[in-house]
């Protein structure tokens, strides 16, 4: 069973579409017990970072998803759910993540070439940095589904693949068990049912 | 590099596709799942659905076959028509949609806006405007196009953005059905006015006039059309293998 973890943040229903559609046997929930039971850990999140760590730490989830990452059990984090795996965020002041991955989230504001729309939404291209298996199904240039303000900095230990908009932005991050998209794979055609197939079956550390 | 985005729009009542389909191979050329298929395998980068049901029974139908759609269709998906308060935003978004674009809505009650980008973030909230040229000054206009509002668009969708709306959907009323092109002075001075995505709709009658659009508007980020598409007057993966041989940046499926 793959735990989609619920704590009250974003809207779930392409997601569980999703994982349905690739027949994996997907549950949204809060359940601690459930979710250190499950095979694999699907952290979503749509929204501001502050928020959404308050609601993680007042769930007390940050706990079980620290300790479900330290029994070597795969997490994949989405879009705002893989800024939490970071250290530390720097949306409206300063936060402190998960810290399951090294480096931190800053505002592409200021990093990317003036003129340029921020947020960064759209199809863009997946540059691969490392060979990696949750992109077995998929080809270098591959267009993902962006929406986000905010990039992961300093994790040049997980990265995996970056997305160009003006700079290299992190797009995708693998480090042993934790795993992340910046981008939206429930929301990325069959490439993104792809990336989703390729961690529910499991990838090689 | 970010692509340029290909949208059809469905309007759908009652259930139903409206604005006469003509497909060859779908047994069902106005079943709004069907069609939504098709698009996806033909490569349509987001789909916008407009609910132009006035009824209750209507409107219930309408989130259903939202719900259906956003069950199997993997890409963005954008809902329209009868959005008036959070409630409406909540229905759909409940159902799958990604974002909510409104009109209407926002003209009577501009707030909305505000309180909408608050609660699902600006990403969520799209700007619908319908505008035509009065005394040669761009006008905005309300239910469906037939009432002037009297107020100057730009400033209009200007003030739209800096309340939250995070996109933009330009449809010029001078342009629209008329199957000449899009309508570029208009796109040029949104483009020149807000820094948010504006999505081009209004005067689609070729793969030319997209080429035309983003290469004269290099700022647009989308082009959105319904009959061309629904007709078959403009197959969308013709129409991303012309654009990308004019180096426009597109999502090419294979």
């Amino acid at each position: 069973m793959i735990a989609i973890v619920d704590y009250g943040v974003g809207n779930l229903f392409s997601l569980v579409s999703s994982l349905r559609r690739i027949g994996a046997d997907a549950k949204v929930t809060g359940n601690a017990e459930e979710i250190l039971n499950a095979d694999k850990i699907i952290l979503p999140g749509v929204g501001a970072f502050e928020d959404a760590i308050k609601k993680l730490r007042s769930a007390g989830l940050d706990k079980t998803l620290k300790e479900a990452a330290a029994q070597g059990k795969d997490i994949m984090g989405i879009c705002l759910g893989m800024q939490l795996l970071f250290e530390k965020s720097y949306e409206y002041g300063e936060h402190e993540g998960l810290g399951l991955l090294r480096g931190s989230v800053v505002p592409m504001e200021g990093y990317i070439p003036e003129g340029l729309k921020v947020p960064h939404i759209g199809w863009n291209g997946l540059h691969f940095t490392r060979k990696h298996g949750l992109f077995r199904y998929i080809t270098e240039g591959e267009c993902v589904y962006f929406v986000h303000s905010y990039f992961a900095c300093d994790c040049e230990d997980s990265l995996i693949a970056t997305a160009e908009y003006g700079k290299e932005l992190t797009a995708a991050v693998a480090k042993d068990n934790v795993m992340g998209c910046q981008f939206h794979p429930e929301k990325s055609g069959d490439a993104g049912l792809s990336i989703l197939k390729a961690f529910c079956e499991g990838v090689e550390k | 590099m970010i692509t340029k985005r290909i949208i059809p729009c469905l309007d759908v009542k009652n259930g139903r596709v409206v604005k006469g389909v003509n497909f060859g191979g779908l047994n069902d050329v106005s079943d709004p799942v069907e069609l939504a298929r098709f698009y996806n395998a033909s490569g349509a980068d987001e789909l916008v659905f407009y609910d132009i049901t006035a009824s209750y029974e209507g409107r219930a139908l309408f989130t259903d076959i939202l719900r259906r759609v956003a069950s199997e269709i993997f890409i963005p998906l954008t809902v329209g028509g009868g959005i008036n308060t959070l409630e409406d935003f909540d229905r759909v978004l409940k159902c799958g949609a990604d974002k909510v674009s409104v009109n209407s809505g926002a003209i009577k009650n501009p707030a909305l806006i505000t309180e909408a980008a608050k609660k699902y973030g600006d990403q969520c909230v799209v700007l619908s405007a319908d505008v035509k040229r009065v005394d040669g000054v761009f006008r905005v206009f309300a239910k469906g196009g037939r009432e002037n509002t009297g107020m100057e668009a730009i400033e209009w969708i200007k003030r739209c953005v800096s309340m939250g709306a995070g996109e933009v959907v330009v449809n010029s009323i001078d342009t629209d059905g008329v199957k000449q092109g899009f309508d570029i002075e208009m796109l040029r001075a949104v483009c020149d006015a807000v820094n948010v995505p504006v999505i081009a709709s209004g005067g689609a009658g070729c793969v030319n006039d997209f080429v035309r659009l983003f290469k004269e508007v290099p700022d647009v980020d989308a082009g959105l059309a319904a009959s061309v598409f629904h007709f078959g007057e403009i197959k969308i993966p013709d129409l991303k293998r012309d654009l990308h041989a004019n180096s426009i940046n597109v999502r090419l499926v294979k």
